[in-house]
């Protein structure tokens, strides 16, 4: 189909979504929580390094630690989404793949995050 | 997917060569860019030795002289030749910058030049800006106020008029958005730097009442939220002006606008 629409009815194209500013905002709320979250995690690693299973469960059995460690991952898995959320939409421009895209990246994201604080709640319950 | 490779028909070759006149001493290499539509031919660089000390000290003097003494068919926009139409934007060694305001001598080794990147070339250094004009028209680049005229100006005070510095230098010469990639990808619907910082230029302007309006038009995750701070704009534009700066600002108004 040969387009005959003006420059500027192309630009103006289905008007503003109305939207873009929730996900930019809370992109970087995410990328703030993530500073102690991170610095949480790499100390905590750093500590426990070359202990055994038994030590290891202990220390996620301690409540503080499982509920960083829970919001760690929760946290990580959000900024993860939105961050490759936006990269899809800067080079997946076909309409079929950016909605496989979409599909594959939020239930992979949400999938990630659901075993990973359900494995936690595990260790740290003594399952 | 975006394209990263230039399909075939748009492989650059190698062109003729052009010596400069018997007898010169001071010769600087020009490498550049040619392309015609009428021609069926793929794209080429041709090269022009251009004799220094018969010609100004600017890019644009020597494609003038290349254009009026070695060969006329080469084709690029000019005008005013110093730095305010914006007219003679192109890429100089591998920079987007104006022809008319890069001197010569701070180019090491040959001269490469080429037309605007990702835009659609109409002929040799002329690129097609169509889109990337009528983008500027849709953000209603004019004061819009309800409020009836005053018997004489609109007042503005020294504070508010200073917020205007740095955004309405611009010329508007695309050298700031052709230099972004998030522009190249995705320049259908993102607006892109000089047409956010012009945005912006409106959005403070005191005597402006349409601010939210304004704002309306640009909340969108492709119009305004594609700017991913790469800071290309900043570092490419020929005015020194600051369109990174401009977008982050409006970024803030929309979270303010929040509440």
């Amino acid at each position: 189909m040969t387009d005959m629409n003006t420059p500027l009815s192309k630009v103006r194209g289905l008007g503003s979504a109305k939207s873009g500013t929730h996900h930019w905002f809370i992109h970087r709320i995410t990328a703030v929580a993530q500073i102690p979250l991170v610095i949480f995690f790499v100390v905590s690693m750093a500590r426990n390094m070359g202990g055994d299973h038994a030590s290891w469960a202990a220390w996620l059995g301690q409540p503080l630690v499982a509920v960083l460690m829970a919001l760690f991952i929760a946290n990580s898995c959000y900024h993860m989404r939105l961050g490759l959320m936006t990269v899809v939409e800067d080079y997946v421009h076909e309409k079929g793949n950016r909605l496989l895209a979409t599909l594959t990246l939020t239930f992979g994201t949400i999938l990630l995050a659901a075993f990973g604080i359900f494995s936690i709640l595990r260790i740290s319950f003594g399952g | 997917m975006a394209e990263f490779s230039l399909p075939k028909n748009s492989k650059v070759g190698k062109g003729k060569k052009m010596a400069a006149a018997d007898g010169a001493t001071n010769v600087k290499t020009f490498s550049v860019y040619r392309w015609n539509p009428d021609d069926g031919e793929n794209p080429r660089m041709d090269s022009f030795d251009v004799d220094m000390d018969n010609c100004g000290p600017m890019v644009l003097d020597a494609l003038i002289k290349i254009k009026n003494e070695m060969d006329s068919t080469v084709t690029f926009r000019r005008s005013c030749r110093e730095g305010v139409c914006g007219s003679c934007a192109m890429n100089i060694d591998g920079t987007n910058t104006l022809a008319c305001t890069k001197a010569v001598e701070d180019v090491k080794g040959d001269v490469s030049i080429t037309p605007l990147p990702h835009q659609e070339v109409i002929k040799d250094l002329v690129p097609d800006l169509s889109n990337f004009y009528a983008q500027y028209a849709s953000i209603k680049p004019w004061m819009q106020a309800e409020t009836p005229m005053p018997e004489k100006e609109r007042l503005q005070s020294y504070e508010e008029r200073a917020k205007l510095d740095g955004l309405y230098e611009c010329i508007l010469c695309a050298c700031c958005s052709t230099s972004c990639p998030s522009y190249w990808w995705n320049s259908d619907k993102y607006l892109g730097p000089a047409v956010l910082l012009q945005s912006y230029r409106w959005l403070i302007d005191s005597r402006d009442e349409n601010t939210g309006e304004r704002l309306d038009n640009l909340e969108d995750p492709f119009r305004l939220y594609r700017c991913h701070t790469i800071m290309n704009c900043s570092n490419a534009c020929p005015k020194g002006l600051n369109p990174a700066k401009a977008i982050a600002e409006i970024k803030k108004m929309m979270v303010d606008r929040q509440g």
